[in-house]
């Protein structure tokens, strides 16, 4: 067993990122939602200033449908650009210390088990959607593959934007929800988000980690010579470095996961002691959070802010407790063998051990994050499981913005089911909700299981999952479960054994990373529009209250009973026949 | 259309020249000027070379020094990774078997469990105290130090920082062992 003090890892892990989601999440509502007489005064007149430069004297007066063809068009622009930049990574002279190749080069294996090199255009098409979609599930390796220019250039650029355009699309939403007459700029809200909210706290962050070890340098990869290198045959030790804090901080702040180095927060460049593992769990909820809080603030509503923050919170306690309960047990590699039967250490650094590891696995997975600290593909089974079922529900604090989009749909759900018990037309915050906004609702809702258990179930069928998986029996079924589970929620971390850069795997994955992500943003942001112009019911007695702990029941228990349907038998046949296939001798 | 292309395409330069030229640039500024050895990469040197780094493991062969976790990536420190075994996979075991046969444990002596399971970036450089304890005899013997030497320099070099936000103790290989090669030559 870890000593008794590890066990205080969670309780910060916790209690950090909440107490400082509330001031947070004020001034994220101060900075972001500035009502039109104050728009462009004092801090303010920096974004306005960087809108005139792309010609916009005023914010515009949007609705639902010309902000998210303004969203859909900045992504649109943003896929066209970093592809470019990534498919020409060998002929930028910039930033390329190691004199890093083109990215079309990787080689990968056919499912005759053939080996292609090059020419494998599909690995970009991949990086691209994952980026663009604030997903960073990365079939390539970061410092084997990339040039500094592109670390920065195409993944750093990303990872800012896409979270502020997530962060835009939940601000439009809100005000739909409180009926204003147009929901504001989506350009405005872009420049709002990353200068007050992404750009501070990454800053910040990114300094504090540079100070606890994590490198910040545009040198070439070190040259070491070993001290004991006539034994170990290895004489010289290619240490590979780079801006490393500067993306880091970024990819923690801004639900992104995408790692320098292929291990990621594994990696003792990008995480290189418990300090910076702190700081860095704390950063992964700590926005999500902070956005639920603004949510209230905006509505004018806290009350129902805090039930569905509450719903969120309950998910992530009882996930953190499950994996960290299951990844203290010995692994049964171990069983019967002269090992000391401690925890599960195979995929685990020791300066972050197992605590801090089943913590993060399931706080990464419970918002769209997706760093990893340990291999989840090593994990235990079940709690290899608790990563999978975050995912799955997709709503448990989830990306910047998007997650409060995904439960607003289970809101609706919920408030419709509640509805039908009571025999009322059923209202969320003084507005009917008719049929085209449940419609809308169960459509969201449904194409998140319907892109996982298709994609698992075509490829655990053919060839191109089943020559891929790096592990026998139901674990490597888990691992194909586990990547389109991560590229439907946008989540991005892996059961990294998967042999996934191949054009099967990137076309696929890249195909549901872009269903997962843009219509889960429409679709609430359309139903927002169609609350906004209806008229406002006054509120009765006989009025369903979505600020109560039965509305929170009410809420959890539709999550839950709507993530049993779906995923139950892919769960079962995954983790949980592993699980059991432990105890065969 | 093409307004909103337009549009598009400005504030993509604009949110470009922000988070890609300045952000980067500020951070460095900042963060190589505070603290330019951890910039670098915490970089050791000793006789003017440059040795390693004191936040990556490299390997140790040689009984008189002490061996960091096993790699799945053979210590290839430009192309890190972790094994990725399921823990029901019967290559692990047949690795973890391996591992504890070379290190000579017994049920009376069993292996700490850091040391015949892999890393998750197969650079980790630390090991747990239980696991340098458990090679500090051989050490002594190779070296003809005796074994409370070794013990109590192992005991310096445990780590405990952070223990209040539930660090697990730990031991940093490289370090340890340059303080063996000193203490060694002293003598």
């Amino acid at each position: 067993m870890p000593s008794s003090l590890s066990w205080l890892h969670p309780f910060w892990a916790f209690a950090l990122p909440i107490a400082a989601s509330f001031p947070l999440g004020w001034l994220m509502w101060r900075s972001l939602d500035v009502p039109e007489g104050r728009a462009g005064r004092g801090l303010d007149a920096l974004p306005m200033l960087l809108c005139r430069l792309i010609g916009r004297k005023t914010p515009l007066k949007m609705d639902w449908k010309r902000y998210a063809i303004a969203m859909l068009a900045f992504n649109a622009a943003l896929f066209v650009l970093s592809f470019a930049i990534l498919y020409a990574q060998d002929k930028i002279p910039l930033l390329n210390p190691d004199g890093k190749g083109p990215l079309t080069a990787l080689g990968y294996k056919d499912t005759a088990g053939v080996q292609h090199d090059g020419a494998d255009t599909a690995v970009i098409f991949n990086t691209v959607c994952s980026f663009v979609t604030n997903t960073n599930l990365q079939h390539y390796s970061g410092e084997q593959h990339l040039s500094y220019f592109s670390q920065l250039a195409g993944i750093v650029w990303l990872m800012f934007v896409t979270p502020a355009a997530g962060l835009c699309v939940m601000l439009a939403t809100i005000r739909g929800l409180r009926g204003d007459t147009h929901l504001g700029d989506f350009y405005v809200d872009l420049m709002r988000g990353v200068l007050f909210v992404l750009i501070p706290y990454a800053l910040i962050l990114a300094v504090a980690l540079v100070g606890l070890g994590v490198p910040m340098t545009f040198e070439k990869a070190a040259a070491a010579t070993t001290v004991d290198g006539a034994a170990t045959k290895m004489e010289t030790q290619t240490i590979a470095r780079g801006p490393v804090a500067a993306l880091v901080a970024i990819k923690q702040a801004g639900t992104n996961g995408g790692g320098f180095f292929g291990p990621n927060s594994a990696h003792p460049f990008e995480n290189p002691s418990p300090w910076t593992n702190l700081l860095s769990i704390a950063s992964i909820v700590m926005l999500p959070m902070a956005s639920i809080v603004m949510a209230g603030l905006m509505l004018r509503n806290m009350k129902h802010a805090m039930v569905i923050y509450g719903v969120m919170l309950t998910f992530l306690i009882v996930a953190a407790v499950v994996a960290i309960l299951a990844e203290v047990r010995p692994s049964v590699a171990t069983a019967g063998m002269p090992v000391v039967q401690g925890p599960n250490m195979e995929g685990k650094e020791v300066r972050v051990g197992p605590i801090a590891g089943a913590t993060w696995a399931a706080m990464t997975t419970a918002t769209s994050n997706g760093s990893v600290n340990s291999m989840h593909d090593s994990l235990n089974p079940i709690a290899g499981a608790v990563p999978m079922t975050m995912m799955m529900l997709n709503v448990v604090f989830s990306g910047i913005g998007a997650g409060f989009e995904n439960m607003l749909m289970y809101i609706i759900v919920a408030v419709f089911i509640a509805g039908l018990m009571v025999g009322r037309t059923p209202e969320y915050l003084g507005k009917k909700v008719e049929a085209r906004e449940v419609k809308l609702a169960m459509l969201a809702i449904l194409i998140h299981p319907l892109l996982i258990c298709c994609g698992a179930g075509l490829f655990a069928a053919t060839a191109w999952g089943t020559t891929t998986v790096a592990n026998p029996g139901s674990h490597g079924f888990s691992e194909i479960l586990y990547e389109f589970t991560s590229a439907s929620a946008n989540n991005g971390s892996g059961f990294e054994g998967l042999a996934d850069n191949n054009p099967a795997w990137n076309i696929a994955t890249g195909i549901v990373l872009l269903l997962g992500r843009f219509p889960a943003l429409i679709l609430p942001l359309a139903v927002a529009g169609f609350l906004s112009v209806k008229k406002r019911v006054p509120q009765t007695t006989g009025t369903l209250r979505t600020d109560d702990l039965t509305f929170a029941g009410m809420l959890l228990g539709t999550v839950l009973l709507v993530g049993a349907l779906s995923f139950m038998p892919a769960v079962v046949l995954g983790p949980i026949a592993d699980h059991l296939s432990s105890f065969v001798p | 259309m093409i307004r909103e292309t337009v549009n598009a395409f400005l504030a993509c330069v604009v949110t470009f020249l922000l988070c890609v030229v300045a952000y980067p640039a500020a951070v460095y500024a900042v963060g190589h000027t505070l603290f330019p050895r951890q910039a670098e990469g915490s970089l050791i040197e000793r006789d003017g070379k440059v040795i390693g780094s004191a936040l990556i493991a490299q390997p140790f062969a040689s009984e008189k020094y002490f061996a960091p976790r096993p790699s799945a990536a053979d210590y290839n420190a430009s192309a890190a990774s972790g094994s990725n075994l399921g823990t029901t996979n019967p290559d692990l075991r047949t690795k973890v078997a391996e591992r504890a046969e070379a290190l000579k444990a017994t049920s009376a002596r069993p292996a700490p469990t850091d040391l015949v399971t892999a890393s998750g970036s197969g650079l980790d450089p630390h090991i747990s105290p239980e696991a340098a304890l458990f090679q500090a005899d051989r050490v002594a013997a190779a070296r003809g130090m005796r074994p409370d030497q070794v013990h109590a320099l192992v005991e310096t070099h445990v780590d405990r920082t952070g223990e209040l936000i539930g660090a697990p103790p730990r031991v940093n290989v490289l370090l340890l062992n340059l303080d063996l090669d000193r203490q060694n030559v002293r003598k």
